[in-house]
């Protein structure tokens, strides 16, 4: 699996974040290590989303460790007074004040108002509609791996989604199943992907989400919507990149790779083409057409396979078509002698299998 | 209703026999003879122990899956169990804690104390009560006979649509989870409307709602959200069960069905059911806090009002459970205002009671230190609850570790510290035995001990990344040490749970004898002796303030006993509440055979045994 430390973003603004701080110092008091946390919500975010949100919360913090500090301070003050003493006086019944009760009240309330304003405020700011100029994708789940569909681009990929640093995208989510939750906590927020339902307007409820990613790296995310046994494994990356890379990728994305005549790539893709392999997969400029499955275009060019489950190895991708179940419970891909998703096994042999593991390693040259 | 109670004496009979533990829990005529007694009673005192014991061993087995969850997370990438297995575990421990131990654990307190709080015989429909209890114990084994056939439920405690459609959920799984939450809501249903009579219909003269005590106020309150909150998951549930058994398309998106209905429906009643929940303990400590303060609590209309306003107010916040859903920011905006509302009564509350501990002379019983852990520790609950009800902060926090963190220190460290406050505080009320102090006090160290150490640090885990419901985390999301840590504090916890059981059995027999007022409490309860006789009152007090023990007014242990074989005449026991419940719960296990009329043997096993309770007078003729 890739390294934590090569997970780029935000290292040095940490720096000036007083929540960090605290949190860093009582972990590493608590466990004896500094960690680093690809995931985390709480370091300087790497987009715009992230950020509101992040500044919402420091606002809140304080607010309840304020209120916080003043509970405790209270009890702990009545605690330590008013236990009592052997022959100490009978306390007076006294039943209530109603300037107290009052002041209490309107006091929560003021506090609750002061947080209420910014919340409001996020929410709609959070929640803008995406320019005219925002990059379109199409984010769909699917029991257990992503779907990325790059309308303008005419680009289709799965599990890594690529983004151009500085320029706002509009995911447009929606679900092919059951419902899931798009979660990359570095660049912001969650939101559900739903199975598409038709509104009393005619419509399509489809969720949006809009942000700019502010910094080139790699942003693990994984599925936040409990979605069936393999939940757990629906891991996905952004991979964010200056706009003319990205360019680059959508570029490549378009252009089909040949594998050389007599290479082991090459039968491999015979192989594929004649198997039930196409029956769910895709790569674009071939006859492989499929729709069930995540599309394999420029597989080679990724990080992991199985959504983030494994290193994109050529080892691994021949144990992964060999026995998918085995890396993913319930996967609805079959194995060699393992009917999966309804679907019959596919009987590769072992010679057939490395020769497919062979070609789609090399889809990403 | 043929078995309400009035509140005169019965005809008399000659008696005379003493009025300890084994005369109330035992009948004459040996160990069968108890068995049948325990089986037909509709008394409220034994209904309530059998609820609290049958609670307790859902708690155990709830606790076993939460250990067994805790193994499979104290390291990343373990393989301890199976995802499948996991996915059964946490949501039967969810399903469990919820409904099996939280909900019947109020249930047992709002028997056994409510009725001799309001100087009350029994409850008003005492056969209705043993027949919600019945109902509630087999819906609770159905759901759990599960795992006999290793298919326990595995969508979570939420049972989100679609996932639970038979399209993605083909197993037996699902129906039992929907079929058994039936069962044990219509016991929730039945004892809301039988505790709503009781507490208007028999309280003891003078007794006006003002006056009285804040725990059955507040059960007055819960009852209501139950009563109006369970029809609401009754409809989620029998749509569900109509799309499984029946092909209807509520749920299926294809058909023109909506998966989010589901989850407006589940949170409906899911948020209400967070205060169902919470109130009975805020009614708990609103008793001990006082006595143990020896000062009356402070502000009591203020606390009545608050708990009146959080049960009206938690209607209107469900949708802070769907900041994700995509609902749109002018809903999300509603959403958020409604739910900072409700943190004000519930504020409120902490400061009412920190007022009346100031000025007090504090003793620190047991039953004392829970009411102060839960005053400690459910601030931190209700405060990581202000961070979520923010729409956007939640939009990290959701479905995260932090929310994990949030709702058991809301629910354990609010709702199950309550009610162990009132486990020490009532306990000689039930069994005249003191349960041990000494016991008490390691249970409530290595409960803060083991409750905080498993979840604060799931705040951080939350907050890092780590979404809930997973079986699994890879290595490099930096979460294994906080995990361990986690892990360690369950297994504290764990200990701490068994240290209470132990000092539950143990003290039954050996705790130190208690008087009728051992601690010197203030409410009506504490004038009957210990335990009470099974009529409770002999004479029905009248009340003339709202701490009559504290102001001397009312009935003494010398009025409440019966002397001279004047015995006030109580409903007889009956079969039939057993049957019934029986027949109620075999109409929904029926269910399962997916033909239509095979349910209907059910329902007409049903409609015999109420046709009987029916013509079975209340009161059995004298012999």
């Amino acid at each position: 699996m890739i390294g934590a430390g090569e997970l780029a973003g935000g290292r040095g603004r940490r720096l000036l974040n007083p929540i960090y701080y605290t949190i860093v110092i009582v972990s590493s008091a608590l466990l004896g290590c500094g960690q680093d946390y690809p995931q985390s919500t709480i370091d300087p975010a790497s987009g715009d989303f992230g950020a509101a949100i992040h500044s919402l919360y420091q606002t809140v913090f304080w607010w309840t460790m304020l209120i916080l500090a003043v509970v405790w301070g209270v009890l702990g003050w009545v605690l330590f007074r008013y236990r009592a003493r052997p022959g100490g006086p009978e306390p007076k019944r006294i039943h209530g004040h109603l300037g107290l009760e009052i002041g209490w009240t309107v006091g929560a309330a003021i506090i609750v108002v002061l947080i209420t304003i910014p919340t409001i405020h996020t929410v709609f700011q959070t929640q803008r509609e995406a320019g005219e100029d925002a990059l379109v994708v199409e984010v769909i789940g699917h029991q257990w791996w992503w779907e990325f569909r790059y309308p303008e681009q005419d680009v289709v990929t799965a599990n890594e989604l690529h983004l151009p640093v500085g320029r706002q995208v509009d995911l447009r989510l929606w679900s092919a199943d059951v419902i899931h939750s798009f979660w990359v906590p570095r660049l912001g927020g969650k939101r559900d992907l739903n199975p598409l339902v038709r509104k009393p307007d005619g419509s399509l409820a489809i969720n949006r989400l809009t942000f700019t990613v502010d910094e080139a790296g790699t942003f693990m995310g994984q599925c936040a919507e409990f979605c069936g046994p393999a939940h757990s494994l629906m891991g996905l990356r952004v991979i964010a990149a200056p706009e003319p890379e990205f360019e680059e990728w959508v570029e490549r994305m378009k252009t089909p790779v040949e594998p050389d005549s007599g290479s082991l790539a090459a039968r491999g893709r015979e192989v594929f083409m004649g198997a039930t392999c196409v029956a769910c997969h895709a790569i674009a400029g071939t006859n492989a057409r499929g729709r069930l499955g995540p599309d394999l275009t420029r597989l080679g060019a990724r990080t992991t396979i199985g959504a983030g489950l494994l290193e994109n190895t050529r080892e691994n991708l021949a144990a992964w078509i060999t026995a998918p179940a085995e890396f993913k419970p319930g996967v609805k891909m079959p194995g060699v002698a393992e009917e999966g998703g309804g679907f019959p096994p596919t009987g590769l042999s072992s010679e057939q299998v490395e020769a497919v593991a062979a070609y789609l390693a090399s889809l990403g040259r | 209703m043929a078995d309400a109670i009035a509140s005169e004496r019965g005809p008399q009979r000659a008696h005379a026999e003493g009025h300890g533990a084994a005369a109330l829990y035992t009948d004459p005529g040996g160990l069968w003879a108890t068995i049948r007694g325990w089986i037909t009673t509709v008394d409220h005192k034994r209904i309530g122990i059998m609820y609290a014991s049958a609670a307790l061993f859902f708690l155990l087995v709830g606790g076993l899956e939460a250990l067994l969850i805790r193994v499979q997370l104290a390291v990343p990438e373990n393989d301890f169990i199976g995802a499948e297995t996991y996915n059964q575990l946490f949501t039967m421990h969810g399903t469990t804690m919820i409904f099996l131990v939280a909900m019947p654990l109020a249930v047992a307190f709002f028997n056994y104390i409510v009725p001799l709080q309001i100087g009350a015989r029994d409850v008003a429909f005492p056969r209705l009560n043993a027949l919600s209890f019945w109902v509630f114990l087999f819906g609770g084994l159905f759901l759990n006979s599960s795992w006999l056939f290793g298919a326990a439920p595995n969508t979570s405690w939420v049972g989100y649509a679609n996932l639970t459609s038979v399209q993605y959920s083909p197993g037996l799984n699902v129906d039992f989870w929907v079929i058994g939450l039936s069962i044990v809501g219509i016991s929730s249903l039945i004892g809301a409307i039988n505790f709503i009579t009781t507490i208007i219909n028999l309280r003891a003269p003078g007794l006006t709602l003002m006056r009285m005590p804040l725990f059955t106020w507040m059960t007055f309150v819960t009852s209501w959200i139950l009563a109006t909150a369970i029809p609401v998951i009754a409809v989620a549930l029998i749509f569900l069960a109509a799309d499984r058994f029946f092909a209807t398309n509520f749920f299926v998106p294809g058909a023109g069905g909506d998966p989010v209905l589901w989850q407006h429906l589940f949170w409906i009643f899911g948020h209400p059911e967070v205060y169902i929940l919470i109130l009975p303990s805020f009614g708990i400590i609103s008793e001990v806090v006082p006595t143990f303060s020896r000062k009356p609590l402070f502000g009591y209309p203020i606390v009545v009002y608050a708990g009146i306003l959080i049960g009206f107010i938690g209607w209107g916040v469900w949708s802070h459970h769907m900041f994700t859903t995509g609902l749109g920011p002018i809903a999300d905006s509603f959403f958020v205002a409604s739910t900072m509302i409700i943190a004000i009564p519930t504020g409120v509350k902490i400061f009412n009671w920190l007022a009346t501990m100031w000025g007090g002379a504090l003793r620190f019983t047991t039953a004392m230190l829970f009411a102060i852990g839960l005053v400690a520790i459910f601030t931190i609950g209700g405060l990581s609850g202000i961070m979520h009800a923010s729409a956007p902060v939640d939009l990290q926090q959701h479905d995260s570790y932090f929310v994990v963190a949030h709702f058991h220190y809301t629910i354990v460290g609010g709702a199950v510290t309550g009610l162990f406050a009132g486990f020490y505080y009532w306990y000689p009320k039930v069994t005249g035995r003191l349960m041990s102090e000494t016991l008490g006090k390691w249970h409530f160290w290595t409960f803060i001990v083991g409750f905080n150490l498993t979840f604060f640090p799931q705040h951080f885990v939350g907050l890092f990344g780590m979404p809930r419901r997973v079986f699994t985390y890879p290595a490099e999301l930096g979460l294994g040490g906080w995990n361990m840590a986690s892990t360690i504090g369950a297994f504290i916890f764990g200990v701490s749970t068994l240290i209470f059981v132990w000092n539950l059995i143990r003290s039954a027999r050996r705790g130190t004898p208690a008087a009728a007022n051992p601690w010197d409490a203030p409410t009506l309860e504490w004038s009957v002796p210990s335990p009470p006789p099974h009529y409770n009152f002999a004479e029905i007090p009248e009340v003339e303030s709202r701490d009559p023990l504290w102001k001397g007014a009312a009935a003494g242990p010398d009025r409440a006993v019966a002397t001279g074989g004047d015995e006030p005449h109580m409903p007889s026991p009956s079969a039939w509440p057993i049957l019934t419940a029986l027949g109620i719960s075999l109409t929904w296990i029926l269910l399962m055979a997916r033909i239509w009329w095979v349910p209907l043997i059910g329902l007409a096993v049903t409609a015999v045994c109420v046709y009987s309770w029916a013509f079975q007078p209340a009161f059995r003729a004298e012999s």
